[in-house]
């Protein structure tokens, strides 16, 4: 589209604005049409997020450095393997405390299908790890193992990408 | 609070895709059917309404409950939006409801529509994952089949659960839809035909997981005095309860059992509960609904329940958390027959059929999920039980419990994360 000459307004400078003659620029753009009756056509929709991990963020940090961090309640004293900034079970603040890097599977999944921007990595394995002196769980994929040889018990340990991409999965799990 | 009766409802055929129609056509189309079958009641008699549909994603258009009452000639009247992920329906139930038994409404319609063929279905999947924690759990491989698949291999784990298990109950939900004009996809099926379909997160293949769906239902709760003016087979509710539970499963706890009247603690001694292979939510509704109903032994006073069978391996999930059988027998109450309706042939060997019926309608596996219609379509469905007019409403009535007098509906959202149970009963 040419800046210079604003929609609707296509009169010579100076000229008086006449209605006849005013009308919409056209544009070389248009919509993929699929049907005509009834229309049916793609409609694009796309958004950058400026998105904050707020109090959780030192978990994400921790990735980057190699190290796993639940959250520990300081009046009850309960122990979560997820950041969790107040106790889900008394409310009081909690701490920051490290996970061991070493679990076992509660249970596991291998998906063979998957959400749109997860089905270029089908299949992958998805596990709930249990940590010894935690109360929860921790989600996470694991990786060099067959799909039919993984089961409920099998110990595991944590690896992190050398190059954080500050994301959850930055921290995923190996057959010990 | 004073008592609140269902006095009709209406719902769309539920399909893959409906262009011809957008969610006000058929919300309209559903509300049309429910005016029509209760000739007396007009929308003027209406004192306003809630709405229900699961994602401004799929919609892409907020406020679109506000463009259906539009459409419907129901502004100015009051009007709400409730919204509550797969349970949206259920909610939605319930809102009505609330509205008729603090005195707000005499009439309240509840509406709930989903039009889920906008996107394709792994971008669908994409938009319903995002209903989980976006910051751990979706990156990870946000994908709810993937999260149930979890569930039910510690299911499988803790009580020897199998998968021949779960492919009873798509065979059962799938044949039942064959009598149900409304359903999405009525199947006959074996259990090799279950387990031989696509693997989509193992266990659970292609056939142990409810389709995407277009659709709307409707359902429009009275006070007593407008019940008995309007109907002639009001249905009252008797029970509402709600649960709920965290959003990322992982923070699940292992603590006790919560029991039901006829449980005790020595039944679960071991069982650390609810881990990920249990509905807290779904107990804690059950609860609530059913001490507001009386109910101490659902087992027995329960004539059919319609349940939210997003997977088969939730509604074996949910006979335990609704107390039909214990924790740990779900997969047995299956394998004997239970939940299948009497008098309708599954090609499979049953000891008991047909105790408790569980989704005669053929549920979400076979009926679809247009997810805010969903928690609405099972109220209309149990209605219709109710009031014994199935062959009326269905053109046949395999479908119809006989002498059913009480019914439950369930509605489920999220890994278990809000969870509604409803009882409805035909009066004396």
């Amino acid at each position: 589209m040419n800046p210079e000459r604003p929609l609707g307004r296509r009169e010579g400078k100076g000229s008086k604005m006449s209605a006849k003659k005013a009308s919409l620029a056209e544009t070389g753009q248009g919509n993929v049409l699929y049907n005509l009756d009834p229309i049916i056509l793609k409609w694009h929709y796309e958004i950058d997020y400026i998105h904050s991990y707020a109090q959780d963020s030192p978990f994400f940090a921790g990735l980057s450095k190699g190290k796993l961090l639940g959250s520990v309640c300081t009046e009850c004293h309960y122990k979560f393997a997820t950041p969790r900034a107040h106790c889900m079970e008394c409310g009081a603040r909690t701490e920051w405390v490290e996970l061991p890097l070493e679990g076992k599977v509660h249970t596991f999944t291998t998906c063979y299908f998957g959400s749109e921007s997860f089905l270029k990595e089908t299949p992958f394995t998805l596990i709930l790890v249990e940590f010894k002196g935690f109360q929860t769980l921790f989600l996470c994929r694991l990786v060099g193992v067959e799909p039919n040889k993984v089961n409920i018990g099998m110990p595991v340990m944590a690896k992190f990408r050398r190059n954080s991409k500050f994301e959850a999965t930055d921290v995923y799990f190996v057959p010990k | 609070m004073r008592p609140v009766y269902m006095i009709t409802g209406g719902i769309t055929k539920f399909k893959k895709a409906n262009p011809e129609k957008d969610f006000r056509y058929m919300v309209k189309e559903a509300f049309e059917y429910a005016l029509n079958d209760l000739p007396r009641l007009r929308p003027s008699h209406i004192d306003g309404s809630v709405g229900a549909y699961f994602s401004d994603h799929f919609t892409r258009q907020l406020k679109a409950a506000s463009m259906v009452q539009d459409y419907l000639g129901l502004c100015p009247k009051p009007s709400k939006r409730v919204e509550g992920g797969g349970a949206t329906g259920g909610l939605c139930f319930q809102a009505a409801w609330e509205s008729v038994a603090s005195g707000r409404m005499e009439v309240c319609l509840a509406f709930g529509f989903e039009t889920m063929s906008r996107v394709n279905t792994w971008k669908g999947n994409e938009f319903i994952a995002l209903a989980s924690d976006t910051n751990f759990d979706y990156p990870v491989g946000g994908f709810y089949t993937g999260y149930y698949a979890m569930m039910v291999q510690r299911h499988m784990y803790e009580f020897g659960t199998t998968v021949e298990q779960l492919a009873r109950v798509s065979i059962k939900n799938h044949a039942n839809a064959l009598y149900n004009p409304y359903a999405q996809s009525p199947m006959k099926l074996t259990v090799k035909d279950v387990r031989s379909s696509d693997m989509v997160a193992t266990p659970l293949t292609r056939l142990d997981i409810c389709a995407m769906s277009d659709g709307a239902a409707v359902a429009i709760l009275a006070s007593e005095e407008m019940a008995r003016k309007f109907c002639d087979v009001p249905i009252k509710v008797t029970g509402i309860g709600t649960g709920t539970d965290s959003m990322r499963m992982a923070d699940r706890p292992h603590g006790k059992v919560i029991l039901l009247p006829h449980e005790k603690e020595s039944d679960y001694r071991s069982l650390k509960y609810p881990g990920v292979h249990s509905f807290r939510a779904g107990r804690t509704a059950a609860k609530l609904a059913y001490k507001m109903a009386g109910i101490d032994n659902p087992i027995e006073q329960l004539d059919f329940v319609e349940l939210h069978d997003a997977y088969s391996s939730s509604e074996i999930q949910t006979y335990e958390d609704l107390g039909l059988c214990r924790y740990g027998e779900g997969g047995k109450f299956v394998e004997n027959g239970y939940p299948f309706m009497p008098g309708v042939g599954y090609g499979l060997k049953l000891k008991e059929q047909g105790t408790l019926p569980v989704n005669p309608s053929g549920g979400l596996l076979a009926c679809g999920h247009p997810v805010g219609a969903t928690g609405l379509f099972q109220a209309v469905f149990a209605f219709w039980q109710l009031q014994g007019s199935i062959k009326k409403h269905l053109g046949n009535d395999r479908l119809q419990v006989k002498k059913a007098k009480r019914g439950l509906i369930h509605s489920h959202a999220g890994t278990g994360t809000y969870i509604t149970v409803s009882i409805l009963e035909r009066p004396i």
